[in-house]
């Protein structure tokens, strides 16, 4: 007996729906045996996860809460995964965002209300869209691999948060073991719904998702991008302009994730300070995969993965490593790439067709060297 | 600067490219066969972790630094399997790779931290050479790891540039269908270097953990993991350029460092930016220089008999 496997001519629909479900569950399973194999109880850490995460309705709203910042990061990986550009920077995009925004409520803290906001809006944007061009310039001019670029400036971003937080941004009078800037103003604060922590992001999000569903199955733009992404020859051919589109592209993902970086200290944070990210970046990668970059199915899966950051968290109330999420997210990562496989090629086994033998093998061999 | 300074400065660069070299070396090989292994960072610290703590349990640097490549190979045949077998997309595999190795080293290292261990590998005093003044303090002053890593530089450069077994491996990544055709089993020599390549990424971690800052902090790779990955671009698939590349990354980090402990008014944090910029910087500067030889021309491309 032996496995053998064939491409399938046409993918039937139900299958990309099952599949991506079938691999986030085959995940959670085999991360419960190796919870199980090294000595934890798989049940206990995923009952706290669960409980902490949908238990009440605060816990319900802090799922929520989480889900803002990855669904904003998520589009955007995802917009830039339909052009095959892996935007693995968007956890740097999302701190330039951050700091492009905060720079308005800390140095202009008597801007009008009507005018604070906005403007933290559009510096967020302009942060993490301008982060992204940094690696995106190089990527569309010479050729050089956007994976490792924007890794690089991830690291980048981070040590400048915590250089301008215990730095020349740090709150003088605040307290000295855990440095901070200064908090903002109550006009920099984005509003909240009802007394929970939830905050405005949710719509940005929200309506991000819709417009960029609209766009991108909508009008010849979206189109060109599906066609730069699956064959540029061909779409240099056609008088697509490619360079320009993967600038554009990867400055609207890293607009995203600024986006989400604004919402984060306006709607939560109110003030710069060291890895205030719960690796909605990294996580983002992940959604938009298991999304296959559209961005309805993100809204979905976002919030399904606000759930598990919370539970994350959570973990460290019963003393484990909130890692134990990083790992679960890796291995669902890995169950979508064998799902992929499971839906482009039809498995079965068969008995190893009789093959007809060589005389002599080693004789060819020999004659051929 | 002061005689002393300077001595620190050259010992951290020596001290301080080992890591990135191993890493760095592993990657190459791998990525001579035709596949792109962007999981290093995760295999590092697993590697880290294994390297640590089996030596704790051991009492053994070497039995750890042993389990360190195991767990790196393991760690590579997962990835083979995603990558070579199940034909996915290399660079999404590679990260899902590294987040489940980080998270998982995150898991199971978390009784581990603040736990000082006995065994780890210590200066190798040589007789003669480490005593010379000057030149000994240079050359000669460091633990067996750090000449090792050295060692495989021209090593692997000979046997991927001049040796048979070298010839086949770089066919497997230049033109596969050929090698295929010449009765090179593809399959199995990419499954095979992918293997001895992660190996290598796990030494690198266990290098951390048992020789350069003895112990197990989450994330102590801090990155080095994809700083290799770049050396490994930038120096165009070559041993002798990732030396190179390892030495100068290095050195800028070494020059951080002593800049925090003499006390300067820079702050730690741009200091400690230093080398991913280098990194960008080095990536910049000679890809575009490298444009006649971008690397195996197979690289990254799943292998499929059929064709599809």
């Amino acid at each position: 007996m032996k496995l053998r496997w064939e491409r399938r001519l046409d993918v039937p629909k139900w299958l990309l729906v099952v599949a991506p479900a079938a691999a986030v569950l085959g995940a959670l399973l085999l991360g419960a045996m190796l919870m199980l194999a090294t000595g934890t109880d798989p049940v206990k850490v995923y009952g706290v996860m669960l409980k902490y995460s949908f238990g009440s309705k605060n816990d319900l709203a802090e799922t929520g809460v989480k889900m803002i910042p990855l669904l904003l990061c998520s589009l955007g990986v995802g917009m830039a995964m339909r052009m095959q550009l892996w935007n693995v920077g968007a956890e740097g995009q999302f701190y330039a965002g951050a700091i492009a925004a905060a720079w308005l409520p800390l140095f202009h803290p008597d801007l009008p209300a009507g005018i604070m906001l906005p403007g933290m809006f559009a510096l967020g944007l302009l942060g993490g869209g301008i982060w992204a061009l940094l690696a995106a310039i190089p990527r569309a001019y010479w050729g050089i691999d956007e994976v490792i670029t924007t890794l690089m400036f991830n690291y980048i971003a981070v040590l400048g948060v915590a250089y301008l937080a215990t730095g020349p941004w740090q709150d003088q009078n605040g307290n000295r073991s855990f440095p901070a800037s200064p908090l903002f103003v109550e006009t920099a604060h984005l509003p909240t719904f009802g007394d929970t922590r939830m905050h405005l992001g949710l719509i940005f999000g929200l309506v991000a998702a819709v417009i960029l569903a609209l766009v991108l199955s909508r009008t010849s733009w979206g189109y060109q991008i599906r066609v730069i992404g699956e064959s540029p020859k061909a779409a240099k051919y056609a008088g697509m302009q490619v360079a320009r589109n993967i600038l554009l592209v990867m400055f609207l993902s890293g607009g995203l994730a600024g986006l989400a970086g604004m919402t984060e200290v306006s709607g939560i944070v109110h003030r710069i300070q060291p890895e205030f990210s719960a690796g909605y970046g990294f996580s983002a990668i992940i959604v938009a995969a298991l999304a296959r970059g559209n961005p309805l199915a993100t809204v979905l899966v976002s919030f399904l993965f606000g759930a598990l950051i919370v539970g994350g968290f959570a973990l460290q109330t019963v003393n484990m490593s909130s890692k134990v999420v990083l790992m679960l997210q890796g291995a669902i990562l890995f169950a979508v790439l064998a799902s992929d496989f499971f839906v482009h090629y039809r498995v079965h086994f068969a008995r190893r067709p009789r093959a007809i033998q060589p005389v002599n093998q080693s004789a060819d061999r020999k004659a051929l060297s | 600067m002061t005689q002393a300074l300077w001595l620190s400065v050259i010992q951290g660069a020596f001290l301080l490219s080992t890591p990135v070299l191993l890493a760095a070396l592993g990657g190459v090989l791998t990525a001579r066969a035709g596949i792109l292994n962007l999981g290093v960072e995760g295999i590092m610290l697993v590697g880290a972790f294994t390297g640590f703590s089996v030596a704790m349990t051991s009492s053994s640097a070497w039995v750890g630094l042993l389990a360190a490549m195991l767990a790196g190979a393991a760690l590579g045949l997962l990835f083979a399997l995603f990558s070579i077998t199940l034909r996915a997309n290399q660079i999404v595999a590679g990260l899902a790779l590294t987040m489940f190795a980080t998270g998982l080293s995150g898991y199971l290292g978390k009784p581990w931290i603040g736990v000082v261990s006995p065994a780890v590998f210590g200066v190798l005093r040589l007789p003669l050479l480490s005593d010379l003044p000057i030149m000994g303090e240079i050359f000669f002053r460091y633990n067996l790891l750090v000449y090792l890593s050295y060692l495989l530089v021209p090593f692997l450069w000979y046997f991927i540039f001049r040796s048979r077994p070298g010839l086949r491996l770089r066919s497997a990544g230049e033109n596969p269908l050929a090698a295929d055709t010449m009765g090179i089993n593809v399959i199995r020599l990419r499954y095979l270097y992918t293997a001895v390549g992660s190996a290598l990424a796990g030494a690198a971690g266990a290098y951390l953990s048992l020789a350069y800052t003895p112990g197990w902090i989450e994330n102590m790779t801090a990155g080095r993991g994809w700083i290799a990955v770049a050396l490994m671009i930038f120096s165009g698939y070559n041993p002798i350029g990732v030396l190179a590349g390892s030495l100068l990354f290095g050195a800028v980090s070494a020059i951080a460092l002593r800049a925090q402990a003499a006390g300067t008014a820079i702050s730690p944090f741009l200091l400690n930016m230093m080398p991913y910029i280098l990194t960008v910087l080095a990536l910049l500067v000679t890809t575009r220089r490298n444009r006649g030889k971008p690397g195996p021309a197979f690289l990254g491309v799943a292998y499929d008999r059929e064709g599809h």
